[in-house]
């Protein structure tokens, strides 16, 4: 383990330090995170990073596996283009986390930004998941082509909803697991709001097990909600949007 | 009830024809057809794309291939075409989508250049006898260098790719083309030492050994987007936008999207690939510059980073802006450039054209003195070499071939890629169609081309005395301008012919 002081450190220098480290450690605690961007890039299974502060925009992007955990708040695209690994939260996240995201797993205590897990996609064995403690912010799994968010809406100021607007907007793929209760027309018109079966109900049961061992919620008060499940109606949204106009059939 | 009839006519020579039945199998458009009770082969015009496949592998030569005679009335303003595509959005109310470039006749700025030599003085060079530099160098270029008292260079030099020549083929994704049409432009880079660009469709793993020749993109949609992919090219491109159809995505339907495509984009089979319209982590220049730099740092900073822009209204900016965000690479692509599958109204009414993007991109880098921080790479129609020049002269340090390497491969521009029913094996995936087209042979084709032009742009520069493609970069006084008006010379920064 080795510990790196990231106070007053240009980005790309405390990325240069990180990198060496990591060739030789397993773990890399970075103290006094201050807003610089990209920790954690491309970073690989096996390896772990404690971020001690607030770390920049673009935190592990490209992550190929290892583990990030977060004492503050993430900014911007936590997870952009994610690979693997697993990115805990101890605070809130910003806008576009998990952008692209094809496998691994994010976390986040509290609340996200704006288009939350857009274009996650699945593929194979890979199944990206995004658990949000609080609520989302507008177009939360915007063009979702696989894999699960879990949104919890734990701690919701009154009057606040646990989603944005435009909710699932041109989902084509995945799942999104919403608990309790939120207005209707915040969801996209090419979404169907569904009962979750069982297989839905143990995927969601394990994620907020782990969700309660990372923050200490308590889980049985987390379960005791109804839980409504978000699916698109249709791999192949825009399907009939187009007409070939060179090759227009004439019969 | 049908509005309209056929586009063309195949003719069928009875004479020549032996009923062989070779267009039949050919067509998948199944224009041609065996008529079960007599033997005989037959025709369906309707559903001919004149994509000339049939005609060319007739062993009689009995087919033609001509435009129906049958026109409504004359009519500068409605034109047929205009017609039939009202005629095709009131049967069903979609957005029309074609192929490749625009095929309208807006101004071709090439055409209108005319190129100088020498005479008398400052003698043309014989290529063939005397050496002539096409080799070119992309990436920022350092403003100063610093050497130590043995003359080593103690700069620290930006990362920068060779090509033998300044020609690249143009970004086109396994999945919008057929991975034999793929590897046969790899399998030509390779061999002219240039590279070839694996388009938002991820690096297929047959193309591995191709890696050393690979531009690999990242668009909106980040598909086959990882930290191998990105470590695998020798330039990353940020896709922002594409000529054919600024300001908008991509979109390959789910029926391309086979175990293979989906393999090579990480995505599910039969799924749409939806790449958004914006990359939405870039909602400016700063943003620009987030994602340049964070490719940047998955790579070690080892990779030169383009960014492919459309060439619209504010390119001049939009180009200033992308390189003080740390492009390496601007990558300008004209609304003539070429497309699997775009908007009709799209592709023949946004953008600008190329001549005067880069000419306008060009002296703006220069005015900001920040030209020598980038490379620009131009794409939107590439014809010939004769282009290619005039783009080097304009200031751009290298082109992008895509509509002339498919032309290659046997593409006969019949516009219809967007069905996926393409003859000649390119753009489709339906395997008895890419079978049709054997990298092996396809890929010399290719060579031949980039070999042939670079002779050509040898030829061209002997003649103008030039003997290295750098001293022919950004050199507008070996161009003029032949019935353009004013504001159009000042813009290619060329003078008229004559003067």
């Amino acid at each position: 383990m080795k510990v790196i002081d990231a106070k007053e450190t240009y980005f790309k220098t405390l990325n240069d330090m990180v990198f060496d480290a990591l060739e030789t450690e397993d773990e890399v605690i970075i103290a006094n995170v201050g807003g610089q961007r990209y920790i954690g890039t491309g970073m690989d299974a096996g390896k772990s990073i404690i971020v001690q502060g607030t770390p920049g925009n673009d935190m592990a992007c490209y992550m190929n596996g290892g583990r990030i955990t977060v004492k503050g708040n993430g900014q911007d695209a936590v997870g952009n283009t994610m690979n693997g690994g697993e990115i805990v939260i101890y605070g809130h996240s910003g806008d576009t986390v998990g952008y692209g995201m094809r496998d691994g797993r994010i976390f986040v205590q509290t609340n996200v930004g704006c288009r939350g897990g857009i274009h996650m996609k699945e593929f194979e064995n890979c199944r990206p998941k995004i658990v949000i403690g609080g609520r989302a912010g507008a177009y939360l799994g915007e063009y979702m082509a696989g894999g699960v968010i879990l949104l919890l809406g734990l701690n919701l100021k009154e009057g606040r909803e646990v989603i944005g607007h435009y909710c699932a907007t041109g989902m084509h793929g995945g799942v999104i697991y919403i608990r309790g209760e939120y207005s209707d027309d915040r969801i996209s018109p090419g979404v169907a709001v569904l009962e979750p079966n069982e297989d839905d109900m143990k995927e969601i049961s394990d994620l907020v097990r782990d969700y309660c061992k990372y923050f200490g919620s308590d889980y049985h008060e987390i379960m005791n909600e109804r839980f409504t499940k978000l699916a698109p109606t249709s791999a192949r949204p825009y399907k009939n949007l187009y007409a070939r106009n060179e090759a227009f059939p004439l019969s | 009830m049908r509005y309209f009839t056929s586009e063309f006519l195949i003719e069928r020579n009875k004479d020549r024809c032996i009923n062989c039945g070779v267009c039949a199998r050919q067509c998948s458009n199944e224009a041609h057809y065996i008529d079960l009770d007599t033997g005989e082969v037959k025709s369906d015009e309707t559903k001919c794309v004149d994509c000339q496949r049939c005609v060319c592998l007739c062993p009689t030569n009995a087919l033609m291939i001509i435009k129906n005679p049958n026109q409504t009335r004359d009519n500068a303003n409605w034109s047929q075409q205009a017609i039939r595509e009202v005629e095709m959005q009131a049967s069903t109310g979609g957005i029309l989508l074609s192929g490749m470039g625009t095929p309208k006749e807006y101004p071709v700025y090439w055409d209108k250049i005319l190129l100088n030599a020498s005479q008398v003085t400052n003698p043309s060079i014989d290529p063939l006898r005397e050496p002539m530099e096409t080799k070119t160098y992309l990436g920022a270029k350092p403003t100063q260098l610093e050497f130590d008292e043995e003359g080593n260079i103690l700069t620290k030099l930006p990362p920068t790719v060779e090509l033998d020549t300044p020609l690249m083929m143009s970004a086109m994704s396994f999945g919008s083309i057929s991975l034999n049409a793929q590897k046969s432009l790899a399998m030509a880079a390779k061999e002219c030492n240039t590279f070839f660009n694996t388009g938002e469709g991820g690096l297929h793993k047959e193309l591995d050994q191709y890696a050393d020749h690979a531009i690999v993109q990242v668009a909106s949609g980040r598909f086959g987007v990882s930290k191998d992919y990105l470590n695998k090219g020798q330039i990353i491109e940020i896709k922002i936008g594409q000529g054919a159809k600024p300001g908008i995505g991509g979109h390959l339907p789910g029926e391309k999207v086979n175990v293979e495509v989906s393999q090579t984009r990480m995505i599910p089979e039969h799924s749409d690939a939806i790449s958004p319209a914006p990359h939405h982590d870039i909602y400016s220049i700063e943003d620009l510059r987030q994602l340049i730099f964070s490719l940047k740092e998955v790579t070690r900073y080892k990779k030169p980073v383009a960014v492919k822009i459309a060439a619209v209204h504010n390119i001049a900016a939009i180009a200033s802006g992308s390189v003080r965000a740390g492009a390496d690479i601007i990558v300008i692509d004209g609304f003539r450039g070429g497309s699997g599958s775009t908007p009709t109204r799209l592709r023949d009414n946004v953008g600008i054209p190329i001549e005067l993007a880069l000419a306008a991109v060009d002296q703006r880098l220069r005015d900001e003195s920040i030209r020598q921080n980038c490379s620009i790479v131009i794409a939107g129609s590439v014809r010939n070499s004769a282009d290619v020049v005039k783009a080097i002269a304009l200031g751009a340090d290298a082109c992008y071939i895509g509509s002339s390497a498919l032309i290659a491969m046997g593409c006969h521009m019949c516009r219809t890629c967007m069905t996926g029913k393409c003859n000649w094996g390119i753009a489709t995936q339906n395997p008895e169609l890419t079978r049709r087209l054997n990298p092996e042979i396809q890929y010399k084709r290719v060579v031949n081309l980039l070999h042939a032009w670079n002779h050509e742009i040898q030829e061209m520069m002997g003649g103008m005395g030039i003997n290295a493609i750098e001293s022919l970069r950004g050199n507008r006084l070996m161009l003029r301008g032949i019935g353009l008006s004013e504001k159009e010379l000042e813009i290619l920064g060329i003078k008229h012919a004559g003067e």
